[in-house]
């Protein structure tokens, strides 16, 4: 069963904050809650489906939460996929309502790495023995910035990417941030910034990796009866699709990644192609994390990405493809390491014509939000949300 | 040559210990499917492509290939973290040692070398052949 047009995102809230030492995880959570409620014009009783990863929620699944936000459901979902969590709950939100499962979906990210202090990146973390990879894989220190280094190492390798053509991910992504007054980094930043920063892991540079923030996001799904009741334009839901990936019982290939089927499966339902993406918020943990993601999407052939991203063409009203016009994790913000909830709110922006004025698509009818969750270099799960303004 | 890094020690679950009794005896094991006639890695149980429970254990060659790489800098002791893909055709995660940290190149052939974590448990790495 198809859900193209059986749901609306009719809220949407980005937390303002960046670092939140005053705050705890739950009020972080019930505030992003109450800013997409609000923007939705609903109120919290509304609400009869809740949908959050079980990772960045305190308490078991989401119970710890619908308990302080005393929500009233008859739905609930906590799948967690790491940051691609909030993509996937946006293509379940689809399906629950178009199953009568519920009629307000409300989903929830929230995080404070910065304020507890997380290496988030560079630092090996500690699985429970029970995970069967663990003794075999933490004895070498795999971190999450050195598993997508040895993807972008072997996409050099294969493809002849350089580290110039990563770089102008960063410079894409600075151009946008210097007009978001909530980004951590406002500083455009040129190819040379990036390609002599310090080296953290080979060939991923400083000006590579993502920022660290506290922070979260919220969004409010419902049916098209009742999206057609509220005051706000409407972001249709016209494509979703989820893909993991793996290690293959040994066979590794680390040139691509679950985008190729999740992206495959979103376009198809949408019944667009990647031509008719007017813009796309693209999960950026990484620069490599882009140009892979944007070739397995088909917004170029395979090994093409590092050519593709060249030249500014992810810079809004210079290139071909605007991306991430808040800034991204690279510049923005990555509440909770965890980029996907982030991701759909700027699509929700540029679709309603709400973005920077300086980073506004003009005409933006159709917008695609992407993300990969979990580690690139081992397991992670892709997935693509594809959307229309009505 | 890089300081040595201090290993994290491997916590067998039940199953694995044969691996790593393996270890000990200076062999790298691999996991192999008598059903299907298949070796996998990470070893498992069932076999991650028939889901067979008639499984043995092979010696591996301990020769491969560098698949990637990459050099963590920003830790106490840089080390390189590499996927190598084994002459029998799978790959396996690892770190390569025993060699100048900036000369690592993908495709460059290495050759099994166990390295004494933390508790003393040998862990399979791999260097320069
Ligand atoms: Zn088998």
């Amino acid at each position: 069963m198809s859900t193209k047009g059986k749901a609306y995102i009719v809220g949407a809230y980005e937390h303002p904050t960046r670092k939140a030492p005053d705050k705890s995880l739950a009020q972080l959570h019930a505030e992003v809650a109450k800013g997409a409620i609000e923007d939705a014009g609903l109120t919290k009783d509304d609400v009869d489906g809740y949908f959050c990863a079980a990772g960045d929620t305190p308490g078991l699944g989401g119970l710890s939460m619908i308990d302080y936000m005393n929500l009233n459901l008859r739905h609930v979902d906590t799948t967690d996929t790491g940051g691609s969590s909030y993509l996937v709950h946006v293509g379940h939100a689809a399906e629950a309502i178009a199953a009568g499962r519920c009629n307000v979906a409300l989903i929830t990210l929230a995080g404070r790495p910065r304020s507890e202090g997380m290496a988030t990146g560079t630092a090996p973390r500690a699985g429970n023995p029970n995970q069967p990879d663990l003794q075999f894989e933490f004895p070498y220190a795999p971190a999450t910035a050195n598993m997508y280094a040895m993807c972008a190492m072997r996409h050099m390798h294969e493809f002849g990417t350089t580290s110039e053509q990563l770089a102008w991910v960063k410079v894409a992504a600075s151009h946008h941030a210097q007009h978001n007054e909530h980004a951590m980094l406002r500083d455009v930043v040129t190819v040379e910034d990036v390609v002599n920063s310090p080296m953290v892991t080979d060939p991923l540079h400083r000006l590579d990796c993502c920022v660290i923030s506290d922070g979260g996001g919220a969004l409010v799904v419902t049916r098209p009866e009742i999206a057609k009741s509220l005051k706000r334009p409407k972001v249709k839901i016209i494509g979703t699709g989820e893909a993991a990936k793996h290690q293959m019982a040994g066979h590794v290939d680390l040139t691509y990644t679950g985008g190729t089927k999740s992206g495959k499966a979103a376009f198809e339902e949408a019944g667009v192609t990647p031509k008719d993406i007017k813009y796309a918020s693209i999960y950026d943990s990484f620069t490599i994390t882009v140009v892979m993601q944007l070739e397995d999407l088909g917004f170029c052939e395979r090994g093409k990405g590092g050519r593709f991203v060249s030249d500014g063409n992810l810079i809004s009203g210079v290139g071909k493809l605007p991306f991430n016009t808040d800034g991204g994790g690279l510049c923005n913000n990555h509440p909770a390491n965890r980029g996907g909830m982030t991701k759909v709110i700027e699509a929700v922006r540029q679709l309603r014509g709400e973005a920077h004025p300086k980073v506004q698509v003009k005409n933006c009818d159709v917008a695609l939000a992407h993300g990969t969750g979990g580690s690139l270099g081992t397991r992670h799960c892709g997935s693509t949300v594809i959307m229309e303004r009505e | 040559m890089a300081k040595e890094r201090k290993i994290a020690s491997p916590e067998p679950t039940v199953g694995s210990e044969p691996y790593w009794e393996g270890a000990r005896e200076g062999k790298l094991l691999l996991r192999h499917c008598t059903s299907c006639n298949k070796v996998h890695h990470y070893p498992r149980a069932l076999c991650p492509y028939c889901f067979s429970d008639k499984l043995d254990w092979r010696e591996a060659s301990g020769k491969g290939k560098v698949y990637t790489y990459s050099v963590m800098r920003r830790a106490p002791e840089p080390y390189v973290i590499a996927y190598v893909t084994l002459d029998e055709g799978i790959k396996m995660m690892t770190n390569i040692v025993d060699c100048d940290l900036d000369k690592v190149r993908i495709d460059q052939p290495v050759k099994v070398v166990f390295k004494p974590s933390e508790n003393g448990q040998p862990v399979p790495m791999f260097a320069p052949a």
